[in-house]
């Protein structure tokens, strides 16, 4: 069995963030991390791996040349066998694009189950594992919270809205992780010695016969919403009640 | 003319009040383009739910009522709409942004061809055409974004958008004959565990009450009768959740529900960017909390610091005993 894994980098959601001057995208000299929900798909993956035989596992990343260096020492350096690296810029790529690349290098791998993250925390758009589940004509199951392998469907369960559900989807599938699937682990020392070694291949976009690379979707401006104004502290509980009653007239 | 397509959810029969906020961003879209609109409903025994939607002025409502629609799995429902919005020559697909929304029209864009936007919060004009506003970076930014593409898709978050009103007036009910060919969505609705409450939805609460991991394994002992008084919803911060304190429904945030009541008390949350992104909108909100540093004070209108598990009960009280 063959599992793609997501490995992207994003810009720290809790760092300040500093629009660019042509206001597309944000400036340099913000602190990259793995995005959240990767690590999730990432620490999925390595589940499935230690769990039975012939699993290998390929982590996929896009983006920037910093990407690479992610790809190594958050993925490899976790467990993942190798890696593949897609040049692109990213302020000019939307979801689908990075779908549509996706399904590129799932046609030249093959692999039975795609695992990625169910958003990317800095354009949350929470779009690429449905489009790319769409194009390849596979089935989805996204927000999982947990993923059971049975035969050749994988059972996983979802948090949506209203509850939990359980579906099963026939491999080969797309599946994006969500917070709850797992505490994704650390890299052990050993695992960053070997992930120095493991293959890590370099891919243009033009390597992947796409129609064409133009995205659908285009940021125009980014701004910084204007921030709410810190209210009062109120002394005890007869304060507040008298605030809300009296002031905001909501109780 | 032009067409919006909106998709309407809906639960044991009633229209989820999310849709009616869909509604009123294509009254918005089609106020700056002529557009109209009509409304789609999918699902099983479906009629009850069309026919509360004729009064908001949908040029139709489409009806996809089939045994294959029953749970709305993404491959299935995704091409019956598609199905739809070809069919009557729909250039814009919306749904609200919940789980629902999100998993199911990305599928529609890639067979339509056409770009999309998640989790709208409003209609902007740019230099390079009508563009949409959405939150980015966990709503630490806001980007104006412009589809390039003819058909566009999206979902609009349901907090930024009152729900549109009934305007009276009777849509036609028009039956659409879906072809959702299960079988070859290889997915399988196995089971569904829901929340069971007799409180209003979060999306849908004026009041809502929100605790945090700081109330351990008394978050309902705290968090239910402050509730009880105010007929508010009950939310949580993920940590909570996580802690399994509280169900996952429950959580507000950057990666839970997005909610803006009229009131909203969280008690005993930090307030982390990500908790933040789900509920800054809110109108009032109040925070408590033991520790007078933390984060969540910077957007509370009233704060009061204090240990949760006396000053809740004392505001629950008292508030009991001036509603008699
Ligand atoms: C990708 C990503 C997505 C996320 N999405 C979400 C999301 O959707 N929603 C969300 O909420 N979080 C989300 N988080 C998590 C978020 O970063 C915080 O970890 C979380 O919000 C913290 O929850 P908390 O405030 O309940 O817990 P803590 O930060 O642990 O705060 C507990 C609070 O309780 C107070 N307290 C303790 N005891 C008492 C007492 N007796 N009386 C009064 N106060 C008391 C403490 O002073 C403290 O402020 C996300 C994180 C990531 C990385
Ligand atoms: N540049 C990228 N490289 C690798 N994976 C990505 C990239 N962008 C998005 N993804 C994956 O797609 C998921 C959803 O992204 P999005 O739909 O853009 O929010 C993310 O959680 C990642 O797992």
């Amino acid at each position: 069995m063959k599992i793609l894994v997501s490995a992207k980098r994003v810009s720290d959601p809790n760092a300040r963030l500093q629009v660019a001057k042509d206001g597309k995208w944000i400036e340099g000299d913000v602190e990259y991390v793995m995005n959240y929900f990767c690590e999730n798909a990432i620490e999925c993956a390595l589940q499935i791996a230690e769990s039975q035989d012939g699993v290998e596992t390929v982590a996929v990343g896009i983006g920037d040349e910093d990407t690479a260096r992610f790809i190594r020492q958050g993925a490899l350096a976790r467990g993942i066998d190798r890696g593949i690296y897609v040049a692109a810029e990213e302020s000019e790529i939307d979801s689908d694009l990075i779908a549509r690349i996706y399904e590129g290098v799932v046609h030249r791998e093959r692999p039975d189950i795609v695992l990625i993250g169910k958003q990317a925390v800095d354009g949350d758009s929470n779009q690429v594992g449905q489009l790319l589940a769409e194009y390849l004509g596979w089935p989805q199951a996204t927000f999982a919270s947990k993923v059971e392998l049975q035969g050749d469907e994988a059972i996983v369960t979802r948090e949506v809205d209203g509850g939990l559900e359980v579906i099963a989807v026939s491999l080969p599938c797309v599946i994006t992780a969500d917070l709850r699937l797992n505490e994704p682990r650390y890299a052990s020392l050993a695992g960053i010695m070997k992930a120095k070694k493991k293959p890590l291949e370099e891919l243009e976009i033009d390597d992947l016969d796409l129609d064409d690379a133009d995205p659908k979707v285009k940021v125009v401006a980014l701004s910084t919403p204007s921030g709410r104004k810190a209210g009062v502290l109120v002394k005890d509980v007869d304060e507040l009640i008298a605030k809300l009653r009296g002031e905001a007239r909501v109780v | 003319m032009s067409k919006i397509l909106i998709v309407a959810e809906h639960d044991k029969g009633i229209v989820k009040k999310v849709s009616l906020s869909a509604v009123a961003f294509a009254r918005q879209w089609a106020a700056k383009t002529g557009m109209s609109y009509d409304i789609a409903v999918l699902g099983q025994n479906v009629g009850p739910v069309a026919a509360a939607l004729t009064a908001y002025g949908a040029g139709a409502i489409h009806v996809a009522d089939h045994a294959d629609l029953a749970h709305p799995l993404a491959p299935t429902w995704a091409k019956v709409l598609a199905d739809l919005a070809l069919d009557i020559g729909a250039d814009v697909v919306v749904a609200a942004a919940t789980t629902l929304g999100k998993d199911i029209l990305p599928r529609v864009a890639v067979r339509l061809e056409a770009g999309m936007a998640s989790d709208v919060i409003g209609i902007v004009q740019t230099k390079e055409g009508l563009g949409l506003r959405r939150p980015m970076w966990a709503g630490n930014l806001v980007g104006d974004v412009i589809i390039t593409t003819d058909t566009k898709v999206l979902t609009v978050r349901a907090a930024a958008f009152d729900a549109a009103e009934a305007t009276g007036g009777n849509s036609p009910i028009k039956a659409f004959a879906a072809q959702p060919d299960a079988a070859k969505s290889r997915t399988r609705f196995v089971s569904f565990d829901g929340v069971q409450s007799t409180r209003p939805d979060l999306a849908e609460a004026a009041v809502i009450v929100a605790g945090g991991r700081g109330l351990k394994d008394k978050f309902n002992a705290v968090t239910e009768p402050l509730a009880d008084v105010l007929g508010a919803a009950i939310g949580a911060s993920r940590a909570a959740v996580d802690d399994g304190f509280a169900p996952n429904d429950y959580q507000i945030g950057q990666t839970g529900k997005v909610v803006a009541p009229q009131l909203y008390f969280a008690i005993a949350i930090s307030g982390a960017v990500q908790h933040l992104a789900g509920m800054k909108n809110s109108k009032v909100i109040v925070a408590i909390n033991k520790n007078g540093d933390e984060p969540i004070f910077k957007v509370a209108d009233y704060g009061l610091v204090a240990d949760a598990f006396s000053a809740v009960p004392e505001l629950t009280q008292k508030l009991k005993a001036l509603r008699g």
